[in-house]
């Protein structure tokens, strides 16, 4: 009984995502080895890769040629899985030029879906700012401009908007972490037309399921989550736990795929951008965007077991 | 942003950037700058040489030679180098220059006198000076980055630091000791929370040093007039 509710919710899903797939245009050209499973995001007219790349730190390398070369190793196996998106901000360190670094060696401007921030409590700063982080890209523009961690939110959202009217940008997000300052994230998702917010979420840090991800299904905002790992405390915590047999159920191969498909099976997500710097993670990663997710029961059984360990 | 924000943060979430970048940014200074390094250590026996038969104008050398090596950090090491993967770098390349303008200053002013005979101060004076110029870069050694990774005397900040605060402490003028203490033991306070947060071996090493600095200046009867 239960494998054919199983299956026929395989068969369900697996006919939404290739409707959601097929109903929308591909955001760019390149057909890539592997199909990441992709999802709508809301109120816009593009589908992304239900996992993304994240670049705090792992990207931070300076003009070190072997540490670049790497993170280039890590953004092409990202391509070549069918990635996208790639997240970074002014408060990375050299992590933006790292990745322009990469997108030139590979030649892939045209594969990446551009997601930066805006970082500076100066009104004024903030164009000089993102024009800075532009050239470090080597973009002509940027898919996805956040106000970062709702610093001067108000001014900075005013311009990002003015640059979205203007077509300098393609959509206006903010983000928070940590669980930080839900409540006023809140106000400004009823508040204000944004395209994305971005926040923490994981199968530890739950609390934007109560309001937040209601709110964003309601509003029409995408929704990506950050510190999937918690900046990996969370996998060394489990790796030496073992993983539930029915983590197979969902075709979850380790501690890290069976987080990512937690985060990415909520409908309201739409995706997870964890950071690595091994191209193997990032294979590893990216193969969690695939069918079978889990579906309500089989998130609730997760829950359960990661805390009753 | 207010105190439940701040409580959010692990310590861990403060540093952004890695230990394998941290010590790759040696290795890499030192291919950069080799054989610079064999000279820092011949300058730094000269200084020790110095510090040990002291004239008025050896003395008035060292502080030009340590104030140029501080100049010489701030510029090439933190703001080249370190402060484009840490942006707290920023902030700390201005007390470099404060420092070296004040041991240039030293050095005008005809240089404030050392202690010439064996007492507490002097010899842990000594002490931290030969550490940072011998032993601090072959640590290295047993913290795992090799050789090539070693922090050198006067072309890194910690061992800098360190025998920066050996000759402040070996400084007759209180005032003169203090003000030249200030600055690199802040230096190796924030060196060694950096090293902890980075899960780095040697934490413990920038922070015993201003222990032991420390102990030099208010130890009582430790420093000795003659
Ligand atoms: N306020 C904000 O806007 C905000 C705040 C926080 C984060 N973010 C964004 O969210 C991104 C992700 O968060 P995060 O970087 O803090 O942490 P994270 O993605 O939760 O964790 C990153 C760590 O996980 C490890 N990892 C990745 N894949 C793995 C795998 N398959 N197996 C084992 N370990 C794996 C990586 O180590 P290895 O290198 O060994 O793989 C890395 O150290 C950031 O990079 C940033 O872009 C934004």
């Amino acid at each position: 009984m239960a494998h054919r509710t199983l299956s026929r919710r395989r068969l369900l899903q697996s006919m939404l995502s290739l409707a959601a797939s097929t109903a929308v245009p591909a955001l760019h050209g390149d057909i890539p080895e592997q199909t990441p499973l992709k999802r709508k995001v809301p109120g816009t007219d593009i589908q992304l890769p239900l996992v993304g790349l994240g670049s705090w730190i792992t990207f931070n390398v300076g003009n070190d040629p072997a540490l670049l070369k790497q993170c280039t190793a890590v953004m092409e196996a990202f391509f070549a899985m069918g990635g996208c998106m790639i997240d970074s901000s002014p408060m990375y360190g050299t992590s933006q030029a790292t990745i322009g670094h990469g997108l030139e060696a590979l030649d892939a401007v045209k594969q990446v879906y551009a997601t930066d921030k805006v970082w500076t409590s100066s009104h004024e700063e903030g164009s000089k700012q993102i024009e800075a982080s532009r050239r470090d890209w080597g973009v002509s523009r940027f898919d996805l401009l956040q106000v970062h961690n709702l610093v001067a939110w108000e001014e900075h959202l005013e311009m990002l908007f003015a640059m979205k009217e203007a077509g300098e940008i393609r959509h206006v997000g903010i983000t928070t972490s940590h669980g930080r300052r839900h409540d006023t994230l809140e106000r400004i998702m009823r508040d204000h037309p944004l395209d994305f917010v971005q926040l923490t979420y994981n199968i530890v840090d739950r609390e934007a399921e109560s309001r937040l991800l209601p709110l964003a299904r309601e509003r029409g905002i995408g929704v990506i989550a950050n510190r999937p790992f918690q900046r990996k405390r969370l996998i060394r915590y489990l790796e030496d736990k073992p993983l539930p047999p029915w983590a197979a159920d969902i075709d979850a191969g380790g501690w890290a795929q069976f987080i990512l498909k937690f985060i990415v099976s909520h409908p309201d997500i739409s995706c997870a951008i964890p950071a690595t710097t091994r191209a193997d993670h990032v294979r590893e990663n990216m193969a969690a965007a695939a069918e079978p997710l889990p579906d309500a029961t089989m998130r609730r059984r997760m829950v359960d077991y990661v805390q009753n360990l | 942003m207010d105190i439940s924000e701040w409580t959010s943060y692990r310590p861990g979430d403060l540093l952004m950037f890695s230990l394998r970048v941290y010590e790759r940014l040696f290795v890499l200074y030192n291919q950069a700058l080799w054989p610079a390094q064999l000279l820092a250590l011949v300058l730094g026996a000269a200084i020790l040489f110095a510090l040990l038969r002291p004239t008025s104008l050896r003395v008035r050398l060292v502080f030009v030679a340590l104030a140029l090596a501080w100049g010489f950090v701030a510029w090439v090491f933190l703001w080249q180098r370190y402060a484009p993967i840490n942006l707290g770098i920023r902030y700390a390349v201005p007390l470099f220059v404060l420092q070296a303008l004040l041991l240039a200053l030293c050095a005008m002013k005809g240089a404030p006198e050392l202690q010439r005979r064996w007492c507490l101060s002097r010899t842990i004076g000594v002490g931290l000076f030969l550490h940072a110029l011998v032993l601090h870069p072959l640590l290295a050694v047993p913290f795992g980055r090799g050789l090539a990774g070693a922090e050198v005397f006067a072309l890194t900040p910690d061992p800098l630091a360190i025998a920066t605060l050996g000759v402040a402490v070996m400084l007759r003028s209180s005032w003169w000791s203090w003000a030249l203490w200030l600055v690199p033991a802040l230096w190796c306070l924030a060196s060694g929370l950096t090293l902890y947060l980075l899960d780095a071996r040697g934490a413990s090493v920038p922070l015993l040093t201003v222990a032991l600095a420390l102990v030099a200046r208010v130890w009582p009867g430790g420093r000795r007039h003659d």
